[in-house]
């Protein structure tokens, strides 16, 4: 395995494996995530890039036969411990879906539910706290008339972005995008690879994409995976230009996948 | 590409076949319903007068209404409402959201499917048993659990159903804001399925305006204006059935007119129902 090792690292992973029930779906994943930096893992389907991506804020624990040992250091505490309190973690990493998924209720509802679960604010700090995540999420301008309407009437780019203003509110300290733009049209996927480009200012962002153009397009660093194995990790213009591994160069070459 | 005639032919004949036999069958059930509805309306509607909403069930011979067994009906069908969907609600949501793990939901999904399709009079029956004999008078209290009884399995079987159409990414995406199990289900998932378990309740309502069975041991009958529910209450199934049977000319029309009434209630609930899913399932 070819790992660069990273210079600032916001997640350290050691010795993770991961198993749906008895089948191994990552084998013995050591990696660094950069803080403030994008951090994109690609691979052909099936690889294991969104079972590791879920492990990051544990969101297999909603399902029964799934489970992961080792270990993944955010912060100096390792965040598969069972002491660990889940539902505070999850405040700090926020997460974004393949499918946009808007709750049934108002726009501004959408975006203030997150907040209201850990932060007590007035009633004009919200509206400010709301506006100042539309307005990260490039979708204010459209939305500032409606706010009372229903989070499901939008278009498909517009509830994505919305999906993604609601999981900066809560201003957690990492984003996990898995897959945002799969489902979008080419203008939409646009406006959202500009908007991480402007929110790895402020949050480590790890993204999970099948399409390669778009991992060398916005992230700093990549991670190459192959039926649950990390195969290399390096700066995105090295693995793009001058990978090490000749599996890397195989698949960004297009030889299968 | 080669068509062989005959092939081809066999398959246009196979498939008018088939679509001819389909029509009929659909033609006869139709044929049953719309005999049956004419019938309510030939028989029922000429009866269908005002006295009927103004007047109590009369002594045979006598002129009257059937307003006391509207009443008695309206007032124990909402108690029975009002006892058995919290308990459903609450029951079907634990089966959709917590019974992934262990023994309890399993087990409970079993037992509600047998008293899903449990006949109503034993039903009735049981609530005699252990309620009526007790305190040793009818009352439409007993008659309210009888059908609150009924109402139970399936409203927990409905919402059970809404809250699993409800796609599990909806779930996960508020769990990854931090939110605990209990507000993602009350404020995401159950709100999401909302139109649904509605529709489940109103269906709830459907089925138990009409059952005669578990109130004729229940609540049984009164004739007079009742509003105590600890005494015997009037119903329209069970009037409907007394009248029926009788050779007085005024009871049978009235009888009529009572199932009429409860036809066309029954129909506008569903027909309500299925408008108030089809409405919200656009909006999603």
């Amino acid at each position: 395995m070819d790992i660069e090792v990273v210079v600032n690292p916001k997640i350290v992973i050691k010795d993770l494996n991961f198993y749906y029930g008895k089948f191994r779906a990552l084998k013995d994943i050591n990696l660094s995530i950069a803080e403030k930096m994008v951090t994109a893992f690609i691979g052909p389907s099936g690889c294991g890039k969104s079972t590791l991506l879920r492990t990051f804020n544990r969101m297999y624990q909603l399902y029964p036969k799934q489970k992961a040992t080792g270990e993944i250091m955010l912060d100096g505490a390792n965040i598969l411990d069972s002491k660990q309190d889940l539902n505070m973690l999850r405040a700090k990493i926020g997460m974004v879906f393949q499918k946009p998924t808007p709750f049934p209720m108002s726009i501004y509802d959408n975006i203030a539910f997150g907040v209201k679960l850990y932060e007590n604010l007035s009633r004009h700090d919200m509206e400010v706290r709301v506006e100042w995540a539309l307005r990260k999420a490039a979708l204010w301008t459209e939305v500032k008339d409606k706010l009372k309407q229903s989070g499901t009437g939008l278009s498909g780019g517009q509830q994505q972005r919305l999906c993604i203003a609601r999981a900066i509110a809560v201003k957690p300290e990492i984003l996990l995008l898995d897959e945002p733009t799969s489902a979008l049209d080419p203008i939409s996927t646009a406006h959202i690879e500009k908007l991480v480009d402007e929110l790895k200012e402020d949050f480590t962002i790890v993204i999970v994409t099948h399409n390669m153009q778009q991992a060398a397009r916005i992230s700093d660093y990549t991670a190459y995976m192959y039926m649950g194995d990390l195969i290399e990790l390096g700066e995105t213009s090295n693995v793009f230009t001058n990978p090490k591994r000749k599996e890397t160069e195989d698949y960004i070459t297009g030889r299968f996948g | 590409m080669r068509i062989l005639p005959s092939l081809y032919t066999r398959r246009r004949i196979t498939n008018a076949v088939g679509l001819s036999i389909s029509v009929l069958a659909m033609l006869f059930g139709l044929f049953w319903l719309c005999w049956i509805l004419l019938t309510l309306l030939v028989h029922g509607l000429p009866s269908l007068t005002p006295a009927v909403f103004t007047q109590m069930t009369p002594p045979p011979g006598n002129a009257g209404g059937l307003l006391n067994a509207i009443a008695g009906s309206v007032l124990m069908t909402v108690f029975g409402i009002l006892i058995g969907t919290p308990i459903g609600i609450l029951a079907g949501t634990y089966l959709a959201e917590f019974g992934q793990r262990g023994w309890m939901a399993p087990v409970t999904r079993f037992i509600n499917d047998v008293l899903l399709s449990a006949p109503s009079i034993v039903i009735g029956l049981f609530v005699y048993e252990v309620y009526v004999i007790r305190v040793k008078h009818f009352s439409g209290w007993a008659g309210a659990f009888a059908l609150a009884i009924l109402v139970i399995p399936v409203v927990i079987r409905t919402t059970e159903n809404m809250l699993k159409l409800v796609p599990s990414t909806l779930r996960e995406a508020a769990a990854a804001l931090g939110a605990p199990q209990w507000k993602v289900i009350n404020f995401i998932t159950l709100r999401a399925a909302r139109a649904g378990i509605i529709t489940g309740v109103l269906l709830a309502v459907a089925r138990i305006s009409g059952e005669t069975a578990p109130l004729l041991f229940t609540a049984l009958n009164n004739q007079f204006w009742s509003k105590d529910l600890n005494q015997p209450m009037a119903n329209l199934p069970v009037v409907i059935f007394q009248f029926a049977m009788s050779p007085y000319d005024d009871w049978q029309n009235l009888a009529w007119a009572g199932a009429l009434l409860i036809t066309a209630s029954v129909l506008t609930l569903n027909i309500v129902a299925r408008v108030l899913f089809r409405q919200s399932a656009t909006t999603h």
